[in-house]
């Protein structure tokens, strides 16, 4: 125990320059498929049907395979295979070929639960928009997306928890996460090894973001109880 | 001249063809019921009215200016369609009221957004909403809604909600407006106070297309019947006339269906 509360502060700074990595990948992964999965949901409801077909094979790719084989053929293939190493070396091109990964795979899910929420607004409320003389953009932002906002709360919530978490699985190619961060010091790492407690810790950190996340989430769906 | 001109509308859905060639007008001031049995077109008929389907072929005058006419196509373009609505305005069978909005919000919404293109707009801003919101409160009131204004839909009961939808159809002050079985989803003792709302109307000399499964309404607040049945108008005339002596076996046989609630 003596030990532990001895290597503490040093795992403690490793895991949180780990963590920072882990939380920039969840905002970048946000950022960028919360509006992919909306151009994705537009796309496979088109009645143009290559675009409707292409998006729904996409889905089915990606909701149909690991995540994990997922950043493995997108981190190495360009370089291995095609010869052409566009991610580059190192910590950045380890991040942007994560990023890509991630924002892929979750645009794909966040686009399914769009598309459910879309649909699950009654024709009627567009009808009635139109016989009120409303253009269909009106109708959109004014009266059908916050009822779609509404029906995606709940499972949005979700996958941005499962999201906090799949984080870790950019440990596979080495993204310097806040995984890899604890398992560093079983190896040895800064004048630490054979140190298990540190990889255990990283749950902690897990467990502090979704309860906060778990919070904030809560919140807003209570924000929007108001209507029916 | 009358207000509306409804010339050989016909409308098909894939292979099945739900008007066949309708063809009646409306006075300015007269209430319209249509009757028929489920199926026969009704609501289809008040749709292609509203623009919310497009007649293969017809023509649909308001005011002697054509609204629509299948065979210019011109005529059917999305953003002229939109104004066109105007002139009519439509309450559902199922309200569709908008959820996240009250009751004084979903009247005024629609009016809103058509001050916002006011070319005088942003000088008379404040003016312009006094004036939508004062509406609002008049027409709720009118309905009986004054203690309810700020509730919102949810928190309403099925006739006080098609209540709100008749105020929010009147607000945009349409040329004629269609009610689509505005009853059916009630429960029995809540359209008593739908019906009396429509009946003020009516007095009111409000232009009104009805489609309506309530026999004796139907009879008791209109000026014209029109019967309705497998997409053709197959008997109309006054309530007496199409209630009293019916010209077609088929209507005779559709009424007798109500007798009871008749006599």
């Amino acid at each position: 125990m003596e030990l532990v509360m001895e290597q503490m502060p040093v795992v403690i700074n490793a895991l949180n320059t780990g963590f920072l990595q882990t939380l920039k990948l969840f905002f970048v992964t946000l950022a960028g498929a919360v509006p992919l999965g909306l151009i994705i949901a537009f796309g496979s409801m088109s009645r143009f049907k290559p675009i409707s077909w292409a998006c729904r094979v996409l889905v089915w790719i990606v909701r149909g395979t690991p995540l994990m084989i997922q950043l493995l053929i997108i981190y190495y293939f360009p370089g291995l295979v095609l010869d052409n190493p566009i991610w580059g070396g190192g910590e950045t091109g380890r991040f942007l070929a994560a990023s890509v990964s991630f924002i892929l795979n979750y645009a794909c899910y966040f686009s399914e639960i769009y598309r459910g929420g879309i649909q699950g607004v009654p024709v009627g409320q567009e009808e009635a928009g139109l016989v009120l003389g409303m253009t269909k953009s009106q109708i959109f932002f004014r009266v059908t997306l916050l009822q779609m906002i509404k029906r995606i709360v709940p499972p949005m919530s979700n996958e941005i928890i499962t999201l906090v978490k799949d984080t870790s699985l950019a440990r596979i190619i080495a993204l310097q996460e806040i995984i890899w961060a604890g398992q560093s010091f079983m190896k040895g790492s800064h004048g630490i090894s054979g140190a298990i407690w540190p990889l255990f810790f990283t749950a902690v950190y897990y467990l502090l973001c979704n309860g906060i996340l778990t919070i904030l989430l809560g919140r807003l769906e209570k924000k929007l109880d108001y209507f029916r | 001249m009358p207000i509306l001109e409804v010339e050989h509308i016909q409308k098909k859905f894939e292979h099945t063809e739900v008007l066949k060639d309708l063809s009646f007008s409306l006075e300015q001031g007269q209430v319209l019921s249509i009757i028929g049995s489920s199926g026969s077109g009704k609501t289809t008929l008040l749709r292609c009215l509203n623009f919310l389907e497009r007649p293969d072929h017809g023509i649909i005058r308001v005011n002697g200016e054509t609204l629509f006419d299948a065979s210019a196509p011109g005529s059917a373009r999305e953003s002229d369609i939109r104004r066109k609505r105007l002139h009519f305005g439509l309450v559902f069978q199922s309200f569709n009221l908008f959820p996240q909005y009250t009751a004084r919000q979903n009247v005024m919404l629609a009016r809103e957004l058509l001050a916002k293109e006011l070319p005088d707009y942003r000088e008379r801003k404040k003016e312009i909403q006094q004036e939508i919101a004062a509406q609002a409160e008049t027409l709720l009131t009118q309905m009986g809604l004054l203690n309810r204004m700020d509730n919102y839909p949810h928190q309403l009961s099925g006739g006080q909600c098609q209540r709100v939808a008749i105020a929010r159809a009147l607000a945009l002050q349409p040329d004629i407006l269609c009610f689509d079985e505005p009853t059916s989803a009630l429960d029995p003792e809540l359209t008593g106070e739908v019906l009396k709302v429509i009946r003020e109307l009516a007095v009111q000399d409000t232009t009104m297309i009805i489609v309506t499964h309530e026999m004796s309404f139907a009879r008791e607040v209109s000026d014209r019947i029109i019967f309705m049945d497998n997409g053709y108008i197959l008997e109309q005339g006054t309530p007496k006339q199409v209630f009293e002596h019916p010209r077609e076996e088929r209507t005779r046989q559709f009424l007798s269906n109500y007798q009871g609630e008749n006599r």
